[in-house]
């Protein structure tokens, strides 16, 4: 059982359409919200403990050094030349690394949380936009805290679901962290306002994070040179969004652990006044 | 068709695939120049094998690569075309695996690789790496914006490279649409004054019924 799920009981109890003459002290937030924000009253003490990330990508390598358990590891396949999707309990592990490079990176900053591994890439590139769906709709129906997606697809024929899907997720409390890139291109589902976007700034640190007062690109966290879990239990320098957003993740998840209650709109607003740019530098 | 029409057609196509690939080419060695690399590359993604192929190399490996072909999901070049994000991986010599499987398909192991899929409009046509930028300076996101400027170039003319193949290979195929046309407009040429007016008249009715839908 997550430290999620008391929160998403307590919601379903609310009146979710309209609100009644004195409704609103039904509704009242103001005890659990601090006159001043700070990184301290955000996730101060906090693992990540309780906290589910769902890692959407390559698989991840479990017990990689960097990583170590990871609760469940599925995989998406593509069913014959069709866009039917097939889920199974995944027993290749990554094929390429990238996964578990996120993976690392969100596990080194919120040690205790359970990871969850979807494949969505590497079993070629045909198809892999229904395969990248199937994933996506699989991850949010689960209801996982954080689904983190270093990636990002330019079909506009995805667009329109994965807009849904996003949304979904959103309301359903499950926050989609998700890689922007730095080309003129559309691409999807970063764009989206439901999701967390993220492009890399070139400090060291790995809770430095800035808030980007000109969007779509919602935050700027650590993404040049890091160091990741390479495959076979290795390590090595790397820089690119893909390392930026388990950044954020991390991030979201030690703040959820803390504060299980919180949605996405109100876990933006506590990244937003905890930015390094905002009041979380000081 | 005529062989005089085919032929100036042919040639036509022909010698565009050519400008695309000496294009290409450009591109990778001004890349190379530009960040002070070892070697550049351009791959091309190849949907209907779902391979990745040496489109263009300068510097190391210029000469024996073109052609190469790998799955399209493997090595730094497959994170990059599936993921769709630039990457930059460094101290690469320190991963046996990757420096023999390097080895084995480039003749030579690179210490760090930039690598940026090549995007056109919706489709994700293939990826530019640079190998080996100087290490002794910090990489920045600066370099990064670059490689992506590089990108955008490469990414069309490889749009370009692959129309223009394309349209040799509908060239090429006895039978096909273009060739219809091709014959069309050579009959056409050489028709009387009179036959010609009623068979303009007659493709006029038909360039109206095909857009009637």
């Amino acid at each position: 059982m997550t430290q999620q799920e008391p929160a998403r009981e307590h919601a379903e109890s609310l009146p979710a359409w309209s609100l009644a003459a004195g409704g609103g002290d039904q509704i009242s937030i103001g005890d659990k919200w601090p006159e001043r924000v700070t990184r301290e009253w955000a996730w101060g003490g906090s693992t990540g403990k309780g906290v589910r990330v769902c890692i959407l990508d390559s698989g991840v390598e479990a017990g990689h050094p960097l990583v170590g358990d990871i609760d469940r590891a599925v995989a998406f396949n593509r069913v014959g030349d069709d866009d039917e999707i097939e889920l199974v309990e995944d027993t290749e592990g990554d094929l390429c690394g990238h996964g578990t490079a996120c993976a690392g990176i969100v596990r080194a900053l919120a040690p205790d949380c359970t990871l969850i591994s979807a494949r969505v890439l590497g079993a070629g590139f045909k198809g892999s936009g229904p395969v990248l769906l199937g994933g996506l709709r699989w991850a949010v129906e689960q209801g996982f805290d954080v689904i983190n997606m270093s990636l990002s697809t330019t079909k506009r024929q995805f667009a329109g679901l994965l807009h849904e899907l996003a949304d979904s997720a959103y309301f359903r409390n499950t926050v989609l962290v998700a890689s922007a890139h730095n080309m003129p291109v559309e691409s999807y589902p970063w764009r989206f306002s439901s999701v967390i976007s993220v492009g890399s700034h070139e400090e060291p640190e790995p809770d430095t994070f800035f808030y980007n007062p000109a969007p779509p690109v919602e935050f700027f966290a650590r993404g040049v040179g890091v160091e990741i879990a390479w495959l076979g239990g290795g390590k090595i320098l790397s820089t690119g969004n893909s390392f930026a957003t388990p950044h954020m993740s991390g991030i979201c998840a030690l703040i959820m652990s803390k504060h299980p209650e919180l949605t996405p709109f109100q876990l933006k607003n506590v990244l937003y006044l905890t930015a390094n740019n905002v009041g979380g530098g000081r | 068709m005529s062989d005089d029409l085919r032929a100036a057609v042919a040639a036509g196509a022909l010698g565009s695939e050519d400008s695309y690939r000496a294009l290409l080419q450009s591109i990778v060695e001004v890349a190379r120049a530009i960040f002070g690399a070892r070697a550049s590359s351009v791959f091309l993604f190849d949907e209907p094998s779902d391979e990745l192929v040496f489109e263009a190399v300068a510097g190391e490996g210029a000469g024996d690569l073109v052609g190469q072909r790998f799955p399209s999901s493997t090595g730094i070049a497959g994170w990059v075309l599936v993921t769709r994000q630039p990457l930059v991986v460094e101290e690469l010599e320190n991963d046996p695996r990757f420096a023999r499987e390097a080895a084995e398909s480039t003749g030579f192991v690179p210490k760090g690789i930039m690598a940026v899929p090549l995007l056109y409009e919706d489709n994700a046509l293939g990826v530019l790496e640079v190998l080996d930028r100087p290490a002794n300076a910090a990489f920045s996101l600066a370099e990064m914006e670059l490689l992506g400027l590089f990108a955008n170039e490469a990414a069309i003319a490889l749009d370009l490279l692959q129309k223009a193949r394309a349209a040799r290979a509908v060239l090429e195929s006895e039978g096909g649409e273009a060739e219809a046309v091709a014959r069309f407009v050579s009959l056409l040429a050489d028709a009387e004054p009179e036959r010609k007016d009623a068979a303009l008249r007659l493709l006029r009715a038909l360039e109206q019924l095909l857009q009637e839908r």
